[in-house]
């Protein structure tokens, strides 16, 4: 029977298996699962079959929390039911795992096992979370590459069917789930051979059905609970047994034979790692190449994890076994061991204790943990481990792959020591996330692993930016079946497709002698050589590295390409790779051009093809010069004056050696520095915003909507302007407030990212050339020397006294330093402008808790964070909790404030007599509603400290270390519409209940923007978004309105590019209501499919066709007898279409589904309407004041 | 009474055609009203050569933008699939046009270049139009092109039109030539079984408050016909291809006195836009009770009756028209 290769991912090996074998699927996004459920739907909505032939069900949940409800639901009713997850996601639905296993369930979770939140979050793959599931009564399954992914999620399947004990079938996140290799795909066939019909009637009959009615679900007692937790003893004896015989039955189909316990080595061994995941392949690879030399070791790779049967693992290892090194891919501090670890250690223990073993002595059995977080595992480690082994006192307890430098537990190893083999092409490519450079590759990567006979491995490697992302590629080839899930670190082929990385990045470390070097340079072969920096020339010359350069840019521009130079480098590759005969590559790439844009139209086709065809042309061979020549040095990573923390842990994370870092230059406790984006200096920008005084008419509109605080404005007295560097641009200050001082608009060069959206809103034109604006797009590298000159003299400017602002206006607001500067987020941001007015206007008081999503992403992800400090060190304090809690968290945090404030009072009402009724009296009834009331209370309270200083009682140390207590603070929970409509709803909904003095931003992007566009309750109708590939057939939640219905929360919706003074009027309405406060912002994305830097005009259409209401709802006017809801939004005037049509998450659906887009497009235009009415209706009430008169 | 005419060799039952524009036939039902409303043949909008060109890239920049960019989100769209871009939208909707209507349907197709639009066109012709307008909508703009010049792109990108489909081809012209007569015979020799004259182009408007550049759709008035009127009356007997009106024709007798200077047909689009569709079936009213009242039988008895060739005064379609006109004035001022 001829099965396909295919070449796929991890997660769609996963999804592969899971869609056929089930008939209810519940999803919900997280990283790295995210693509099994998005597969899932789509799949679905392409409305392909199951092995039965009917398409299963895939419904997406609020969270994972209900997606484990609802799995439990659909098995109790007798459906094949699955779900996929990750993370905190499996630990949301640890509760129900326990119910579907107490009650003997056959279903299967698929797990893309992730790291735990803990000191941070982290996305990348270790067992943290399947470990933290192991109590549940859930079998373990685990699969160590992606072929096995695809093999295991039928076994768990067959298996639990038997057996009656629910699987997680998991894999390691990222290292396996992303990474794309050749698999042999398992046939409908072999799937309905593996799955007994009689056995899915058996768990159809258990359903229930009124039919047939019984109940479960019981609350035992003392008397039986116990014997009854009993009664499943013997399931779990069996499961061991059943396993082992569906992989029986799967290798006499498919050939591929596994075992519960495989152990891999020399029959003799003496030296034995046990390990499980994709770090088994790495330890089966170097105990080969070591066995081949003669050493007697071998490995145990662990598939069956739950039930752990130990009469089948005591019986695979060698009599001849001395050492075991057991290596647990978790963390659980305080522990004895990890819990592999002490499985071994008890599964020994018991055996060989109680006699009839065929071991000998118990061995020595050491405990390690390795490859958190997708730390590396390489061969260099293994072998580090078996080294170990060989000491007459291995180190137990240790780790591999980090240096400890404080408990002093890692091994140290050979880092130079590698097993690749010499017939292996391994290739790196250095790319900018917009280039192309992954999506070439994974074509790459099928093109020779479906078109030759060749195996072929891809990874991917991406930073934390969203803007000016790099990535890296890491793809081998190779004649035989490729086991290497750790990265390249011997490349004989580099690509670099950006020349700046040439500046930061030491792009040819990994390069062997002789490797090839693909270079995308400005520069032609004549004269890129000058332009290289020193220490790279060197590097090539000692290499003898033959290099080749094309302007792909060029080619790009000319072949109409654009900004994609994926093809042309990607044609590079095959031309001088020589992986392919050149014309047979060419060719292959054609075809798979067709492939993956014919849908696209032919338009798009040709464009591609004109690419490659003018590549060839345009790449050269560089001969090497004998001698280095440049005096182009690299800069350091960061300016030398920047802190010692940043100097020494901040900058090689940013320089991409952060895996150098010992622990003890790490926090223990997750705590970092804030104001760190400032040392970045990413220069990412290709153009940027220059002032133009002689037509600005100073109205701030720029400053307030730059996404990254890269355009400041500053007014000051003209006397500063005494050392200004001669291009410092400035202006008279236009209005009566600073009547006779100075402005300036000043743009940060090197942070800007270029985006355009401060010059889309300038409203100023040049009379002279209307073409022109007083903001206008120029050239970065030719400025960036004068313009970073130029913003460190801005930068020293004193900010202009905060008192005297009149911050209510969108001039006055943009003098306020911003606090949130310079992030990470995609260019053009949406979300960041709001969140920079919220550090504006609040920054130097503020407490933010922050949902997870993108906001804490470009928030809070290493190496850097946006939220600064103003010049008397004061600004956010920032933390990012779970995804669902952010409004509880920020609850904490008020109820915190608002005891330690009571305390404070209540203290400095006691020491009344010792600080002097004066200042009490002051302290107590202080005004702290605006800015002067907040920096007299703050004068206060620093009069109230140096008394408290000379005082040394109990009374006055406490109330000294709470005096700052005294001066308002400002609580914010801050998150998405993913948090805040779907799965931190209830939460949201107690904190709005709670009348407590928080205050909540939501930015609203109507889709889970960080985990890659999931529709959420947030999603309009219409739109599409994964998981509603068909456009969102409901409409969007009313999240304001259900708040408005408690009657005490102030809550706006708001819209920047729609209006933004009435943004700026209702922040600070929201944060000096005393009680809750809601604001949704209307946050444009890249998700929505526009052009970025015209998101403000998107936000204002929004507005205009009525889809996105503008309103506040201060429960304050009711005792006014006004109405609290004041409409700042018109009668919507242009259609929902004349919106909806101009971003592509809409447009999509016209060109895939015409009829089903203009249905759902007539409903939303009713749905517009039908606001406007409801909403005017409210606005209209009349409202009386008084004991009976507050309603309308 | 018989209003029928034939245009390119299509029999119609009358010769009030609506003319292509987006919002008479981007939608069936509306298409139907006209055909209720006594429509003989519809010309579809026009098929834009830049939408396909710029459709097609815009939906490939935006759906791979960013993607594979950051580790959480490798991409932000599902796959549809499929997408039905540029063309394919189109002929859809001109095959079910052809479906549900009785009436001939007739495509358009509007571009620039020479180049890409053979292919278009026989598809438009698969998707079963009875006919083809070409409408190039071209602002010579470029010093460095000279009169000639711009007659010979229309003369290419007809020739290859015409190599790719058999359907009849009518041109849609511009009045801006230097000698019309001569680029009609031009067009005429190079295969060409109709003209519609003439293309009103988008004349840009200033936007003070924003200093801006600004389209403003004007929609015709009637007096805008008399520049059609005159060259149809010119050109017809003197070229064998069939003449289109268009630009102005908002009533019965606007109709007439195109039929009357040679026009096969009439092509109606702002007065449609302005009232609806029933405002054809008024028109058609208009016409027959003129006819009746005039005693005439037959379109066909009418048509050409005051062109050039057959009028009392050829000289009044020429210069002396001009002289004419003046004089006219001048008694009017004087009066």
């Amino acid at each position: 029977m001829s099965r396909p290769w295919i070449t796929i991912d991890g997660n769609e090996a996963a999804a592969y298996t899971a869609f056929r074998t089930n008939e209810v699927i519940a999803i919900y996004p997280i990283t790295p699962s995210s693509a099994m459920g998005e597969l899932s739907d789509q799949w679905a909505s392409e409305k392909k079959p199951n092995i039965w032939g009917t398409t299963p069900v895939v419904v997406e949940m609020q969270s994972e929390g209900g997606a484990a409800g609802a799995v439990h639901g659909s098995l109790q009713a007798g459906a094949l039911t699955t779900t996929f997850t990750s993370s905190q996601g499996l630990l949301l639905m640890i509760p129900n795992m326990y119910k579907i296993a107490g009650e003997l369930t056959s279903a299967v979770i698929h797990v893309a096992a992730r790291s735990i939140a803990a000191q941070a979050l982290s996305i990348f793959g270790d067992h943290q979370d399947v470990m933290s599931a192991r109590s549940t009564g859930f079998a373990m399954l685990a699969a160590n590459s992606v072929q096995e992914v695809m093999d295991m999620a039928l076994i768990a399947q067959a298996s639990t069917l038997e057996a009656r004990v629910p699987f997680i079938h998991f894999f390691d996140g990222f290292r396996t789930s992303h990474e794309v290799a050749k698999v042999q795909a398992l046939l409908d066939e072999d799937m309905r051979a593996l799955l007994d019909e009689d056995l899915i009637i058996a768990h159809r009959q258990r359903a229930l059905t009124p039919d047939r009615p019984v109940m479960r679900g019981t609350a035992q007692n003392p008397d039986v609970y116990f014997q009854a937790r009993e009664t499943v003893n013997p399931f779990y004896q069996a499961v061991p047994g059943i396993v082992q015989k569906y992989l029986d039955r799967l290798a006499e189909r498919v050939g591929r034979k596994y075992q519960i316990f495989e152990y891999v080595g020399a029959p003799d061994a003496e030296r034995i790692v046990i390990v499980m995941g994709s770090g088994a392949e790495t330890v089966e690879e170097t105990a080969r190449h070591l066995e081949a030399q003669g050493e007697k070791i071998g490995v145990v790779k662990v598939r069956l994890y739950r039930p752990f049967a130990v009469d089948s693992f005591i019986k695979i290892l060698p009599a001849t076994v001395k050492a075991i090194a057991v290596l647990d891919r978790t963390k659980e501090p305080g522990c004895l061991g990890e819990p592999l670890y002490l499985d071994v250690v008890a599964a020994l223990a018991e055996t060989v204790a109680g006699g009839g073993c065929h071991l000998k002595s118990m061995p020595r059995v050491i405990g390690g943990r390795f490859g958190l977080s997708s730390k590396e595992f390489t061969p260099a480690m293994v072998a580090g481990v078996f080294n170990e082994l060989k000491s007459p006192a291995p180190k137990n307890h240790f780790t591999i792959g980090i240096r400890d430098d404080v408990t002093h537990t890692s091994l140290d190893y050979d880092e130079s020591f590698s097993i690749e083999p010499d017939d292996m092409v391994r290739a790196l490519f250095y790319g900018l996330g917009s280039d192309g450079t992954v999506g070439a590759n994974k074509n790459s990567v099928k093109i020779i692993a479906e078109e030759t006979g060749n195996c072929a491995q891809g990874y991917f490697v991406y930073d934390s930016k969203k803007a000016g992302a790099v990535t890296i590629s890491h793809l081998r080839f190779g004649p035989r079946p490729i086991r290497a899930p750790y990265l390249i670190s011997s490349a004989n082929f580099v690509a670099c497709h950006q020349f700046v990385f040439l500046e930061r990045y030491d792009v040819l470390k990994e390069a062997v002698e002789g490797a090839t070097f693909l270079l995308n340079s400005p520069f032609g072969p004549d004269e890129v050589w000058n332009h290289l920096p020193r220490s790279l020339q060197q590097q090539m010359i000692d290499k003898k590295i033959r290099f080749f350069v094309i302007d792909a840019v060029d080619v790009a521009r000319k072949s109409g390409m654009g900004g994609r130079i994926n093809t042309i480098m990607q044609t590079c590759f095959f031309a001088v790779s020589g992986v392919l005969p050149r014309d047979e590559a060419i060719a292959s790439i054609k075809s798979s051009i067709e492939k993956t844009y014919g849908k696209k139209g032919e338009a798009v086709v040709k464009k591609n093809f004109d690419a490659v065809d003018m590549t060839l042309a345009n790449l050269h061979e560089v001969k090497l010069p004998v001698s280095a020549t440049s005096s182009i040095e690299l800069k350091p990573i960061v300016p030398l004056e920047a802190p010692d923390f940043v100097q020494q842990v901040t900058a090689p994370i940013y320089g991409g050696l952060g895996d150098s870092l010992p622990v003890s230059l790490l926090p223990v406790d997750g705590t970092y520095p804030t104001a760190t984006t400032q040392w970045e200096k990413r220069n990412i920008a290709q153009e940027i915003p220059v002032w133009d005084p002689e037509w600005c008419i100073q109205c701030a509109k720029c400053a307030l909507v730059c996404p990254h605080a890269a355009i400041r404005v500053k007014v000051y007295d003209p006397a500063a302007l005494a050392d200004a560097p001669p291009a410092f641009l400035s202006a008279d200050w236009r209005g009566n407030e600073y009547k006779g001082m100075k402005i300036t608009y000043q743009t940060a060069a090197e942070d800007c990212t270029g985006c355009g959206i401060c010059v889309e809103v300038c409203p100023a034109k040049n009379k002279r050339e209307t073409q022109f604006k007083a903001l206008n797009m120029k050239p970065q590298q030719p400025l960036r020397e004068q313009e970073r000159t130029n913003y460190d003299f801005f930068l020293k400017v004193p900010d202009i006294d905060r008192r005297g602002i009149k911050v209510e206006t969108i001039k006055g607001s943009q003098l306020l330093r911003p606090l949130f500067e310079y992030s990470g987020a995609c260019s053009g941001c949406g979300e960041t402008p709001y969140l920079k007015l919220v550090s504006q206007l609040f920054g130097d008081r503020a407490l933010v808790a922050n949902a997870t999503g993108c906001s804490s992403i470009y928030g809070g992800n290493l190496p850097t964070t946006p939220w600064a400090q103003d010049q008397d060190g004061r600004g956010p304090a920032w933390s990012n909790s779970l995804f669902e809690d952010c409004a509880e968290f920020g609850l904490g945090f008020r109820l915190c404030i608002d005891k330690l404030n009571e305390q404070a009072c209540e203290l400095v009402q006691k020491m009344s007599s010792q600080i002097g009724d004066d200042l009490v009296t002051a302290i107590l009834n202080a005004d702290q509603t605006d800015e002067t009331g907040i920096y007299d209370q703050r004068e206060r309270v620093a009069a109230l400290k140096d008394k408290l200083a000379a005082i040394n009682t109990f009374e006055a140390r406490r109330l000294l270390s709470i005096a700052d207590y005294l001066t308002r603070k400002s609580v914010w929970s801050i998150g998405g519409d993913g948090w805040a409509y779907d799965i931190g709803f209830g939460g949201l909904d107690q904190v709005m209940a709670s009348g407590r003095n928080v205050n909540i931003l939501v930015l609203d992007t109507e889709v889970y923007s960080n985990t890659g566009g999931q529709a959420s309750k947030a999603t309009p109708r219409g739109a599409v978004a994964k998981f509603a590939a068909g456009g969102k057939p409901t409409g969007k939640k009313d999240l304001g309105l259900i708040a408005m219905t408690y009657g005490t929360v102030y809550v706006a919706q708001v819209a920047m590019g729609a209006n933004d003074t009435q943004v700026v009027k209702a922040f600070i309405e929201a944060e000096r209501y005393e009680g809750p406060s809601i604001i949704i912002a209307y946050s444009h994305c890249i998700a929505h499919g526009i052009d970025m830097s015209k998101g403000m005009d998107c936000q204002k259409r929004a507005v205009q066709c009525g889809h996105w209401p503008l309103y506040r709802f201060n429960p304050d006017l009711k005792a006014k007898g006004q109405n609290p809801l004041s409409l700042d939004y018109h009668e919507p005037k242009i259609p929902v279409s004349e919106y909806a049509y101009n971003e592509t998450r809409y447009k999509m659906l016209t060109k895939s589904d015409p009829e089903a887009a203009a249905f759902l497009m007539q409903q939303a235009q009713k749905d517009a309407v039908e606001r406007w009415r409801y909403y005017s209706a409210l606005a209209s009430n009349v409202y009386a004041s008084g004991e009976n008169g507050s309603s309308q | 009474m018989d209003l029928s005419t034939t245009f390119m060799g299509i029999k119609l039952k009358s010769p009030l055609v609506p003319s292509a524009a987006g919002p008479l036939s981007k939608e069936i039902g509306m298409m139907r009203s006209l055909e209720d409303a006594g429509a003989s043949a519809i010309v579809m909008y026009s098929l834009f050569e830049e939408q396909i060109r710029h459709e097609a890239a815009e939906l490939d920049h935006y759906l791979d933008r960013s993607t594979y960019a950051h580790a959480e989100a490798l991409t932000y769209f599902p796959d549809l699939g499929q997408y039905n871009l540029g063309p394919d939208e189109y002929l859809n909707h001109l095959s079910k046009a052809k479906e549900a209507l009785d009436i001939p349907v007739i495509g358009s197709l509007n571009g620039v270049s020479v180049g890409g639009w053979t292919d278009y066109a026989t598809k438009i012709e698969q998707a079963g139009a009875d006919g083809l307008e070409i409408n190039l909508y071209f602002i010579p703009a470029n010093p460095e092109l000279s009169g000639l010049d711009v007659e010979q792109l229309y003369v290419d990108v007809l020739t290859e039109i015409k190599k790719a489909v058999k359907i009849p081809v009518t041109m849609k012209l511009s009045p801006y030539f230097s000698s019309l007569y001569s680029m009609a015979r031009k067009l005429e020799q190079a295969g060409a079984n109709g003209l519609t004259l003439f293309n009103r182009f988008y004349q840009p408007d200033i936007d003070l408050e924003e200093l801006t550049v600004k389209p403003h759709l004007l929609l015709s008035s009637n007096y805008e016909m008399r520049l059609p009127l005159r060259w149809i009356a010119i050109l017809y007997g003197n070229v064998k291809m069939s003449l289109a009106a268009t630009s102005g024709i908002t009533d019965g007798l606007s109709v007439l006195k195109m039929l009357m200077v040679g026009a096969d047909v009439t092509m109606v689009c702002s007065e449609i836009l302005r009232h609806g569709p029933h405002r054809l079936a008024e028109i058609e009213t208009e016409v027959r009770q003129w006819m009746e009242e005039h005693e005439y039988e037959s379109v066909d008895m009418m048509k050409g009756s005051i062109s050039q060739k057959s009028c009392a005064e050829p000289a009044a379609f020429e210069r002396a028209n001009y002289m004419k006109t003046l004089q006219s004035f001048d008694r009017y001022r004087l009066a």
